[in-house]
């Protein structure tokens, strides 16, 4: 693995972020996202601006689609969108808005928004691989610890863990905002059905590649990012 | 017509590699021989409706081709988010293939009745409606929604007519009557007990198994003044396709179909088209009257 971040890259990233503005509702949200994702893209996943169709791409999908900000500003430091696209966030003419569309943004795997739809997603989009023979491409979905609220999650935590489905990782920004939180760990919902675990601190940028990396055969892996809680 | 169902998605499996079926357990044994031979492409995911089709919508962004199947009730009614933004909203389709139609499970109740189906999928954009009045009509419709990505709902029922009507999703006329007379348009099963209502009648009856798209240009050649509508589900469902279709022409639209209370009885399916006036008896009633 290769270490390419230089801190001129993340003041680059750190100005594009600035001019992501319009977005003040969600911002704790959009920034606690803001590690994982530029680990992500920096380090792990194997898509560029050249390979946004390629059917043997890593898909990166966003499931917890709200204060997007990190990562519109990530997509325009990898060179996905024009950094121009970040100063008018959900204007009349803009195709960035608050929540992402993929027909609308050069390397955005889904549409979200609404919470529950990117795991099950992301569990066809493995299997839909799967069943091509496109055996290199890793899944990675990325979640907030409130979206596990939902129940959709639970049929694709329970369904991905009992099939062995391997080319999966979920990715949980853990910032407290679940109303009734998640009591004994939200690791412990995806081992008991089946998947590997790595809890690490969200703003640790080593320890999140290696998580990211901790996947195992057999089993899909889930890497729970704590940040600190939302105010 | 799910036995058909069964047959031919089987053979499409062997046929096009590209072809999927996602199941939340409903159907799972009728298939099983088809997923021993394609463990990769079909995959039953228990009974998990809400994944079932975020695993379609997941297998189509990959360039498969998902057939999805289970009770309307489940795969429709309970999924429609999914639908509105796994399918829908991502830009990718699927052939979403439904039994039970609106009280083919009569004796199960309420819980397994669907009568709104088809009316959802006009709350979105697209949508290709199949819903075919005998067992063989449901193949060339399977093949041809498994040709293309776009998003296609078919609806298999018990019901069925006495002959079947394959061919193009475009009106077609079954009785003629002369130049101006009324025009009975039957989707699907309600054919048969449409034309046993209308015998004697001047009336023409022409047959769809595809409402959607409804076949407005067909419509406007063969409607006079007098239209009357006939569908296995919600009633007037197809109201606002005539009505648009027919806006600048002077017309009166019946629209006959499933009620929407929910009536709290089980009985059989025949009981029930009785009690929505579906059956040839009620039709001829309301269609007498229309006409007076």
């Amino acid at each position: 693995m290769t270490v390419t971040t230089t801190t001129a890259d993340l003041s680059v990233l750190d100005g594009l972020l600035r001019r992501v503005t319009g977005d003040e509702k969600h911002a704790p949200s959009a920034h606690s996202t803001l590690d994982v994702l530029w680990v992500l893209y920096d380090r792990i996943l194997r898509v560029t601006p050249d390979t946004v169709d390629a059917p043997d791409r890593d898909r990166f999908l966003l499931s917890k689609g709200h204060g997007p900000a990190a990562y519109y500003a990530v997509l325009a430091a990898r060179g996905f969108i024009p950094p121009e696209w970040l100063d008018d966030l959900a204007g009349p003419d803009s195709r960035l808005g608050h929540h992402p569309d993929r027909l609308l943004v050069p390397g955005v795997e889904i549409g979200s928004g609404s919470l529950g739809h990117g795991l099950g997603l992301g569990v066809g989009t493995a299997l839909g691989l799967r069943a091509q023979g496109l055996s290199d491409p890793r899944v990675y979905v990325l979640l907030g610890d409130a979206e596990l609220d939902e129940g959709a999650n639970h049929e694709a935590i329970a369904y991905a863990g009992a099939t062995g489905l391997d080319r999966l990782t979920a990715v949980v920004v853990d910032n407290r905002s679940a109303t009734h939180g998640w009591p004994g760990g939200i690791d412990t919902r995806f081992t008991v059905n089946g998947w590997t675990a790595t809890t690490v601190d969200g703003r640790d940028h080593d320890a999140i590649a290696a998580a990211l990396t901790a996947h195992r055969p057999g089993r899909p892996h889930v890497v729970v990012a704590v940040v600190a809680p939302k105010h | 017509m799910r036995d058909t169902f069964i047959e031919t998605t089987t053979t499409l499996l062997a046929e096009n590699p590209r072809t999927a079926v996602v199941l939340a357990d409903i159907s799972a044994v009728a298939l099983e021989p088809a997923a021993r031979r394609h463990p990769d492409r079909v995959l039953n995911v228990g009974i998990r409706e809400q994944l079932m089709i975020g695993v379609a919508g997941g297998l189509a962004l990959t360039g498969l081709r998902p057939i999805v199947h289970s009770y309307a009730t489940f795969v429709v009614d309970r999924a429609y988010e999914q639908i509105k933004l796994d399918l829908d909203h991502q830009g990718v389709g699927a052939v979403l293939v439904s039994v039970g139609a609106s009280y083919d499970g009569a004796e199960m109740g309420r819980t397994h009745m669907s009568p709104g189906d088809v009316r959802l999928f006009d709350t979105l954009t697209g949508w290709t409606v199949h819903v075919p009045g005998h067992r063989d009509e449901v193949e060339p419709l399977l093949r041809a929604a498994a040709d293309h990505d776009e998003p296609v709902y078919v609806r298999l029922s018990t019901a069925s007519n006495a002959t079947a009507l394959p061919g193009p999703g475009r009106l077609r006329v079954v009785r003629r009557a002369g130049p101006g007379a009324p025009l009975a348009v039957a989707v699907g099963p309600v054919l048969d007990p449409l034309l046993t209502a209308t015998e004697g009648l001047e009336v023409t009856v022409a047959y769809t198994h595809t409402p959607r798209p409804f076949d407005v240009a067909g419509l406007r050649a063969l409607a006079g003044r007098d239209v009357i509508l006939v569908e296995p589900y919600l009633a007037g469902t197809s109201s606002a396709v005539v009505a648009r279709g027919l806006s600048d022409v002077p017309h009166r639209l019946l629209a006959l179909g499933v009620g929407g209370s929910d009536l709290r009885r089980y009985g059989t399916p025949a009981d029930h088209d009785r009690w929505h006036g579906l059956d040839a008896a009620g039709l001829r009633r309301s269609i007498s009257a229309f006409l007076a």
